[in-house]
């Protein structure tokens, strides 16, 4: 197993497991209700989510809890252009008169939320990148908290503490499944790459890897860059799948049930990243499907309620188990933990 | 935005000696919330994201007497007793089975907790089948005084005392104590504490403990400013207090708790100072000041030099 054709096949086996889920997700998606449909492109979104964090948070091996902000930034601006231009003046009254007079259609909206994505998480990271440990975690979360902040209040960009409303509902089985195999391919072809095992050198042993040559401050940014690019994009399908959007909702829950979903998973491998979104998601559609069946009709906050917290014991109780994740953060192929030679 | 700067500068000379004492108020509860974070962290190295819940639950508690009629005083040991069992539970159920594990998987199963709490505070109704319980009969305290020619609400200088008395014992304990000395011994280097005979479910017990009482403290304070007891009851100030101990260096007790006095200090004295329309933006207001000193002093704001401690996440 050490000629190149080898190293290809090992590659796609590594490949064929994410994407194999993901389409059979996209598959079922569209023989079942419209109802029951909405669970299947909650799970495959969040796995554009889960991957993008993963991008940074498992190959560096740094947690972060600003991944999602970048996420709200592509919701927002791929929600905000795509509303039609006739009903937006009506809704969003204070916006910039550029934002406000102009519309694209849907799939350069999506471009759209990945490059907003990529510059905000640039120019966050570039003095962000230089922290390491608590520090860097702490400060991506107040990056967390000022984007909130920003969203939630400010009119000229967004609708502020309202819900952006007449969003076009383009994420369909299609979009969502197209969208997440691009989200997965990019993923791994970076890890794949000679920039991704230089970071994962870096998360393996910061001093070794800076001892060959390695600078942990550049190859974490570009990381960095990628995911909040690419969570710019998670951002723009999930804004197209809801159809409309608030700041809260794109906040402190769903960054700890997105982080919970990739250390469930298993941090460190791109199938980690797949199989615990799933899996979370999968858990949480049963869960509250199970409670609204059936003819067993409580006021309408209670089993709301008891879906969530039996999610949260069983997520707590899946990371004090098992806390490598399902996968123990391995793809589907054991050789990649085999020793290799850098290129 | 961008006129912020020069308002914000002008309202500085606004900041009168009304807002001081109030921020001083402010600055003592999260300082209090500090040390009970950065107890459990000494021992531990694990960073209690449901630290607020533990508040969030002696608030519930304490709507609970007020519903039932309890005294004050009843209804402040049921406080007490609801979260101190609350964070036993927590260190039996939660983080000793997770005591080896890295500090990102200690921090995100925190979040789970934190999550479950918050979503079993939804299911409770003491009262009237709307979210939100008011705990009445402790708002007496809010009352105002005038000390010097300055209306004090009755709670600030209550928290202001109770603060002061809080740490001072807590250096006694640490300093003067056998067990003391024991606790920080197992802060500056666990395995070899152990070696020593530091026997290390005794020292994380008392940590827990005391750190259990600290937020039945800051229940009690936070429901008298706040009286409606909501599901996401202390997880603000939680945050803030999170970032104002790592701010101020998590891996001393003191830095951290100053980190703790700061950061509340600071954010009520940045709202009484930015122009009214303008106080929405407090948070990114400071936030970026947080970013900016942790870009400045990574290791924290109070920490001598480098820090091996802020590589273990």
């Amino acid at each position: 197993m050490t000629g190149r054709a080898s190293r290809h096949v090992e590659a796609s086996v590594q490949l064929a497991g994410p994407v194999a889920l993901v389409v059979a997700a996209g598959l079922l998606s569209t023989t079942v209700s419209r109802s029951t449909q909405i669970y299947f492109l909650d799970a495959i979104v969040a796995v554009a989510m889960v991957v993008a964090i993963y991008v940074f948070v498992g190959n560096s091996g740094v947690l972060s809890f600003g991944q999602i902000s970048f996420v709200a930034v592509g919701a927002f601006a791929a929600g905000v252009m795509t509303i039609p231009q006739d009903s937006k003046q009506g809704v969003l009254t204070d916006l910039f008169p550029l934002l406000r007079d102009h519309t694209i259609g849907n799939v350069p909206s999506l471009g759209l939320a990945a490059l907003v994505g990529g510059v905000f998480a640039l120019l966050v990271g570039i003095p962000l990148m230089r922290l390491s440990g608590l520090a860097a975690g702490i400060a991506t979360f107040a990056v967390l908290e000022i984007t909130h902040n920003l969203l939630r209040e400010w009119t000229k960009i967004g609708p502020g503490a309202t819900t952006l409303p007449l969003v076009p509902e383009t994420t369909g089985p299609l979009q969502a499944t197209v969208g997440v195999l691009i989200v997965i391919v990019v993923a791994f072809a970076y890890q794949r790459s000679r920039l991704g095992r230089q970071l994962r050198a870096t998360r393996e042993d910061p001093a070794a890897a800076q001892g060959v040559g390695i600078s942990v401050h550049r190859q974490r940014l570009w990381a960095f860059v990628l995911s909040g690019a690419l969570a710019g994009f998670a951002g723009g399908l999930l804004v197209h799948e809801l159809g409309s959007i608030t700041a809260d909702q794109v906040y402190l829950e769903l960054t700890f049930v997105t982080l919970a979903m990739l250390v469930v998973g298993g941090a460190s491998s791109l199938l980690g990243a797949v199989v615990g979104a799933l899996a979370v998601s999968g858990l949480r559609s049963f869960l509250s499907g199970s409670e609204k069946g059936g003819d067993f009709n409580l006021i309408p906050d209670l089993p709301t309620g008891t879906t969530l917290v039996l999610l949260g014991a069983i997520m707590a109780a899946m990371l004090i188990l098992r806390p490598s994740g399902i996968t123990g953060g391995r793809e589907l192929s054991s050789a990649w933990l085999r020793p290799r030679r850098g290129a | 935005m961008s006129s912020l700067l020069p308002q914000f500068l002008a309202a500085v000379s606004d900041i009168d000696r009304q807002d001081l004492v109030d921020a001083l108020g402010q600055g003592a509860v999260y300082a209090l919330m500090a040390v009970g974070i950065g107890l459990v962290f000494g021992v531990l190295r694990l960073v209690n994201f449901a630290y607020g819940q533990l508040i969030m639950a002696g608030a519930y508690a304490l709507a609970f007497a007020s519903d039932r009629g309890w005294s004050v005083t009843q209804g402040i040991v049921f406080c007490f007793a609801v979260v101190l069992a609350l964070s036993v539970a927590m260190d039996r159920l939660v983080f000793r089975p997770l005591r080896t594990q890295s500090p990102a998987v200690m921090l995100v199963t925190t979040f789970a907790v934190a999550f479950l709490l918050q979503n079993a505070a939804l299911l409770i109704d003491v009262r009237d089948g709307t979210i939100g319980e008011p705990a009445a009969s402790i708002a007496s305290l809010n009352q105002a005084v005038t000390v010097w020619g300055t209306d004090v609400r009755k709670i600030v200088l209550v928290t202001i005392v109770v603060a002061a008395v809080s740490l001072a014992a807590l250096a006694l304990l640490l300093g003067k104590t056998t067990i003391g000395l024991q606790m920080r011994a197992a802060a500056v280097d666990f395995p070899t504490a152990r070696l020593l005979g530091v026997r290390a479910n005794r020292v994380i017990g008392l940590a827990v403990v005391l750190s259990g009482l600290l937020a039945a403290t800051v229940a009690v304070i936070l429901t008298v400013e706040q009286p409606l007891v909501d599901p996401s009851f202390g997880l603000k100030p939680t945050i803030v207090v999170l970032v104002g101990v790592v701010v101020g260096g998590i891996d001393r007790l003191w830095t951290a708790t100053l980190g703790g006095f700061v950061i509340g200090f600071a954010s009520d004295i940045i709202y009484a100072a930015l122009p009214t329309d303008q106080t929405v933006f407090l948070d990114s207001v400071l936030f970026a000041l947080v970013v900016v000193v942790l870009l400045v002093r990574p290791a924290g704001l109070f920490a001598r030099g480098g820090s091996s401690l802020a590589e273990r996440v």
